[in-house]
């Protein structure tokens, strides 16, 4: 392989690991804080003050920067289908920290959704589009 | 006020989401890690309107979710707001213009199916 895409290829690996890990730790802590109904328009907002709740939106904040440096060279339809491997994580992780009982038809899930990750990052590349930073006309 | 919710996040976060690909597409490869670069990365991309649009879509989207979780199970939540792939996958298509090859929407497929069956 062209060592350019070996490049892009482990820092796309790298920065999807921590979109992915800052995105489960951090809706973990948010559903951990939040009280059970949000009653009026103002308890949206003191509803970030408390501390789980706010290490959650640091986290989102993490996730949201992170996420947006990948997607600065990686392609949204790469990105998308790679990310989903938190929905694994949050299982796997209810299973191991929760005690959680994991149903057939949610093996089921994380095998279609394991599947179709590594389809979609060991078959194509990273990046298909151009770059608008490249000037015009130099790739087809 | 459940379906109503889950329009408001599926629109916004579809918006949101290719936005934030196209303005960070423009603004080209993010290399530098070190803390001065991406403080004036950040700099640069708080006048790139794409990526300003998609943090209020993103926001909006956030808030309708706080609240949807409020009226109704994570069960249902996740499953409905899977949709937002199908239509992002199309737009990455048509709009951001990359390359959606069979290999692609076979993955996003799997995908789909599979987060409906872990989330049901």
């Amino acid at each position: 392989m062209h060592p350019e895409s070996v490049r892009l290829r482990w820092k796309t690996w790298c920065c999807a690991a921590l979109v992915v890990f800052s995105n489960v730790f951090g809706n973990f802590f948010l559903k951990r804080g939040m009280p059970a109904e949000l009653a009026t328009p103002s308890a949206y907002i003191t509803v970030l003050f408390r501390p789980l709740v706010s290490l959650g939106v640091l986290l989102l904040i993490l996730w949201l920067a992170s996420r947006m440096a990948l997607l600065s060279w990686a392609d949204l339809s790469y990105v998308l289908p790679v990310t989903s491997i938190g929905y694994v994580l949050v299982a796997i992780a209810g299973r191991l920290l929760l005690n959680e009982q994991i149903s057939a038809k949610r093996w089921l899930g994380i095998v279609l959704i394991m599947a179709g990750v590594a389809l979609v990052s060991g078959a194509t590349a990273p990046q298909t589009a151009t770059s608008g930073t490249e000037p015009r006309g130099t790739r087809p | 006020m459940k379906w109503l919710l889950i329009g408001v996040i599926v629109a916004a976060t579809t918006v949101g989401e290719v936005l934030q690909a196209k303005g960070m597409r423009r603004h080209g490869e993010i290399r530098d890690f070190r803390p001065g670069a991406i403080g004036q990365a950040l700099a640069v991309l708080a006048r790139n309107w794409h990526v300003v649009g998609s943090v209020v879509a993103m926001a909006v989207s956030f808030f309708a979710y706080l609240g949807l979780l409020t009226v109704a199970e994570l069960s249902f939540a996740v499953p409905a707001t899977a949709i937002t792939y199908v239509l992002e996958t199309a737009l990455a298509k048509y709009v951001l213009k990359e390359q959606v090859t069979w290999v692609r929407w076979m993955g996003a497929s799997l995908v789909i199916c599979g987060v409906a069956l872990v989330s049901l």
